[in-house]
């Protein structure tokens, strides 16, 4: 059986990797390709978890992930389809709208 | 045996009517069609006819003494106790109606006449803007006259009385983009002004004088319950308290005189009546000539009882009444405009009424109120059919030649003209006989009276002669019809012509119930009245009226024949026979004929002495208003408020709101550095959060390091 730390390195490189994408990319549907992978992250740790624990809780609440997964990545899609229709872009940084 | 029945107790809906539809007219007539506008209009005046009618049969079914019901709707004006002769009175003005043999020759007149007038008007005004507005106050003004003459007390009067000064105003006026007629209803308007001050205060002298402005107490049950000015009037001369002729009757006499010259257009308050001319012209037959103008001599003949005992008033009702009976004839001897002709010719014929009432006559004064009621409405709808026939001309000089074009209209204008002038066996001969005999009896009483009696007879001379000036220039001789409205000249519809006929009808025989006089016996119509022109009994003052020998009484018919054929013939040969003789009459008097045309300069003269310097005064005030109250008062005021207002703006300005800013600067200040954060992009919220969540991890990462050791 292997050590559960590889898992986690994986599953923290996986999580770094999409966490700098989030922040750092200017185009909103990488962000969103980003979001997947640090989701797909957790899913990693919870398979890992519920392998050494021997409890089969982590495996279904992984597959939930997956299908939370696809729903919000067809709302986030939506939401930016609806925003390039108004502002013709998907540049995260010409969203500014949020403040104050 | 007391009247009663269904109409009589239901005399209230006889104004009610009318009032219901005017409401109607205001609030729903815009959206109203023509015909719905009619059918509730003239329906409600025909209801109201019918209702009168039954009550005057009902009131009549009862013996002579007992014509008397009255019904009091209502308590409405309680002032308590209040000071009257010598002591304090319960005073009581009630909304009450009283239907006695006065009141039912007034409401058969005002609604028979006015429901003809009513339906002609539906043909009169069918092409005009306005039809509703028209038809609406037309009620309302048929509910303030029905009030007037059905009210039981003076005040109740008086809100008719103003009412019909209110409808007339708004009639006149009817067109009231034109300035012309604007200025007529205001003329009127403020002129009747006038004379309602004078009879206000009549009022409020009879109220203190009397302790009650009920008429009469009869018919209202239990007599010391209710006080009325006929049984304390009575009470008062019994016991000695007021005498015959007591300056203070004679001052009432007077003052109620005063509002009847503004409303019955006597001299001197009878110059807006002319000017009245403006409006519609069924208005000018309803309002100017058969009702309204009539509600003077109806209040003059309700309060006889007064009148009878104050013999000087009496004299200067007579005279005034005869001098405006030839004053006004002689204007009209030479007006050019077909309804200012018949306008001084009612100013004239109320005159004669006035003549009538001074000289002690009430019930001729009212006989002839009924019988000009009927010819001169059906002069003035037979005028209107002309000017609507010639589509709005109004100048006799430009018509002529009418007789066979419209000969619905011209032959009840002949027997009105007949009537007016006095000819046997018209309704007005029967009339004018009575008041001009009553004069001449007066006369072998006491001299002074004769002179009253000549100027009636002249004046009937005169009338003769205008009413056939005008009769011939419009209907007779050669077409003076400008080409272009000749072509158009038609034939009024059945609704205006069918009530010419009627009246026409009454032109002839409402002057028959003086027949009797021919063979020696009393006028029918003087009997009926008895009752309630009788006065107070009193062993000095009253004026008692006696009876001609039959030989006089035709002698005195014959004279005023003989002077009303020569106004025919001078007429006939001046206008008719010989068209130049009238030119050449007029230019050997140049001046009496310009005086005439300019109707004595009464107007200039009034607008000289009176307008122009209550003007002067107003514009004297305008100044006082301009430079001393807004130029010290309202202005000083304002110097010193905005004075006080800069000082108020310098302390709220750096204070008040200095100590807000500085609140919101320092909270502005402090913000400054959390504000850093928000950028407004996403990204940067997500990188913020990583780092939170490094610090987390951070700081908690002791306690994961042991877990995890644990863990493997």
């Amino acid at each position: 059986m292997m050590p559960v730390g590889h898992y986690l390195f994986l599953s923290f490189a996986l999580f770094m990797i999409g966490a700098i994408g989030v922040i750092t990319r200017r185009n909103v549907i990488v962000i969103l390709m980003s979001i997947e992978l640090i989701l797909n992250a957790v899913n990693i740790n919870l398979v890992a978890f519920s392998r050494i624990f021997g409890d089969v809780h982590g495996q279904i609440f992984a597959l939930f992930i997956i299908a939370d997964a696809a729903a919000e990545a067809a709302v986030g899609l939506g939401i930016i389809i609806a925003f390039f229709r108004n502002r013709e872009t998907v540049r995260a940084d010409e969203m500014d709208l949020l403040k104050w | 045996m007391n009247p009663s029945g269904y109409f009589l107790s239901h005399l209230y809906l006889i104004p009610l009517f009318p009032l219901m539809t005017a409401a109607l007219m205001l609030f729903f007539g815009r959206r109203l069609a023509h015909s719905a506008v009619s059918f509730f209009c003239v329906g409600s005046v025909f209801l109201s006819f019918v209702h009168a009618t039954g009550a005057v049969f009902q009131l009549l079914a009862a013996d002579p003494q007992h014509r008397v019901y009255q019904q009091i709707l209502f308590e409405w004006i309680t002032p308590g106790p209040t000071p009257a002769h010598g002591g304090l009175v319960p005073f009581i003005a009630d909304w009450g109606y009283l239907l006695d043999a006065l009141s039912c020759v007034m409401i058969l007149v005002v609604t028979g006449v006015g429901f003809l007038i009513h339906v002609y008007s539906i043909g009169y005004m069918a092409h005009e803007g306005g039809y509703y507005r028209f038809f609406g106050y037309l009620n309302l003004f048929m509910f303030s006259m029905l009030t007037l003459v059905l009210a039981n007390n003076l005040l109740l009067l008086f809100v008719g009385w103003e009412g019909v000064g209110l409808c007339s105003y708004l009639l006149i006026g009817f067109y009231f983009l034109k300035k012309s007629a604007a200025d007529a209803g205001k003329k009127a308007f403020i002129v009747n002004r006038i004379g309602d001050a004078g009879f206000i205060l009549g009022i409020f002298l009879i109220a203190s004088t009397f302790g009650t402005v009920r008429f009469s107490s009869q018919g209202l049950g239990d007599p010391l319950a209710f006080t009325g000015i006929v049984q304390t009037l009575g009470t008062m001369v019994s016991q000695g308290r007021l005498i015959a002729g007591a300056p203070g009757l004679t001052i009432i006499a007077l003052l109620l005189f005063v509002g009847a010259t503004g409303k019955s257009a006597q001299i001197p308050l009878y110059v807006w009546l002319p000017d009245a001319m403006e409006g519609p012209t069924p208005v000018s037959a309803l309002i100017h000539a058969a009702t309204m103008v009539t509600a003077g001599v109806y209040m003059v003949a309700r309060m006889n009882a007064i009148y009878q005992l104050a013999p000087i008033a009496m004299d200067v009702v007579a005279m005034v009444g005869a001098i405006t009976a030839i004053f006004a004839a002689s204007m009209a001897l030479v007006q050019n405009d077909i309804k200012r002709v018949l306008a001084y010719s009612t100013i004239s014929q109320l005159g004669y009424m006035f003549l009538a009432l001074g000289v002690g006559a009430f019930a001729a004064g009212i006989f002839h109120l009924m019988t000009h009621a009927f010819f001169k409405a059906l002069l003035f709808l037979g005028a209107g059919s002309v000017i609507h026939s010639l589509s709005g001309e109004q100048d006799i000089r430009k018509m002529g030649g009418l007789w066979n074009t419209i000969p619905a209209t011209s032959r009840p204008f002949l027997i009105a003209t007949l009537a007016l002038a006095g000819i046997f066996p018209f309704a007005g001969f029967f009339s004018k006989d009575e008041i001009l005999g009553h004069a001449f009896h007066r006369s072998q009483m006491m001299d002074r009276y004769l002179a009253l009696w000549l100027v009636g007879l002249i004046t009937a001379g005169m009338t003769a002669y205008y009413m056939f000036r005008l009769l011939f220039l419009t209907f007779f001789g050669l077409s003076r019809v400008s080409p272009e409205l000749e072509e158009h000249i038609h034939e009024s519809p059945k609704t205006m012509t069918v009530p010419l006929m009627i009246l026409a009808f009454l032109s002839i025989s409402g002057g028959w119930f003086a027949l009797p006089v021919l063979w020696g016996e009393k006028n029918t119509f003087g009997i009926f009245l008895e009752p309630v022109l009788g006065g107070v009994e009193t062993e000095t003052g009253s004026v008692q009226l006696g009876q001609h020998t039959l030989f006089k009484e035709y002698f005195l018919m014959i004279l005023s024949l003989a002077v009303v054929g020569m106004g025919l013939w001078l007429a006939y040969q001046h206008f008719l026979k010989n068209p130049k003789l009238h030119d050449k009459f007029a230019t050997s008097f140049p001046r009496l004929h310009n005086l005439l045309i300019h109707k004595y300069y009464v107007d200039e003269i009034y607008d000289a002495l009176f307008v122009n310097r209550i003007k002067d005064l107003s514009t004297a005030l305008g100044w006082v208003d301009a430079h001393v109250i807004d130029g010290l008062g309202v202005d000083g005021a304002g110097w010193l408020t905005r004075l006080l207002s800069r000082i108020s703006i310098w302390w709220d300005k750096w204070i008040v709101d200095g100590l807000v800013n500085l609140v919101g600067k320092f909270t502005e200040g402090l913000s400054v550095p959390v504000r850093m954060f928000q950028t407004g992009v996403f990204s940067s919220y997500a990188m913020w959060i990583l780092v939170g969540v490094v610090i987390l991890l951070g700081y908690y990462g002791h306690h994961m390091q042991v877990w995890l050791r644990n863990l493997r």
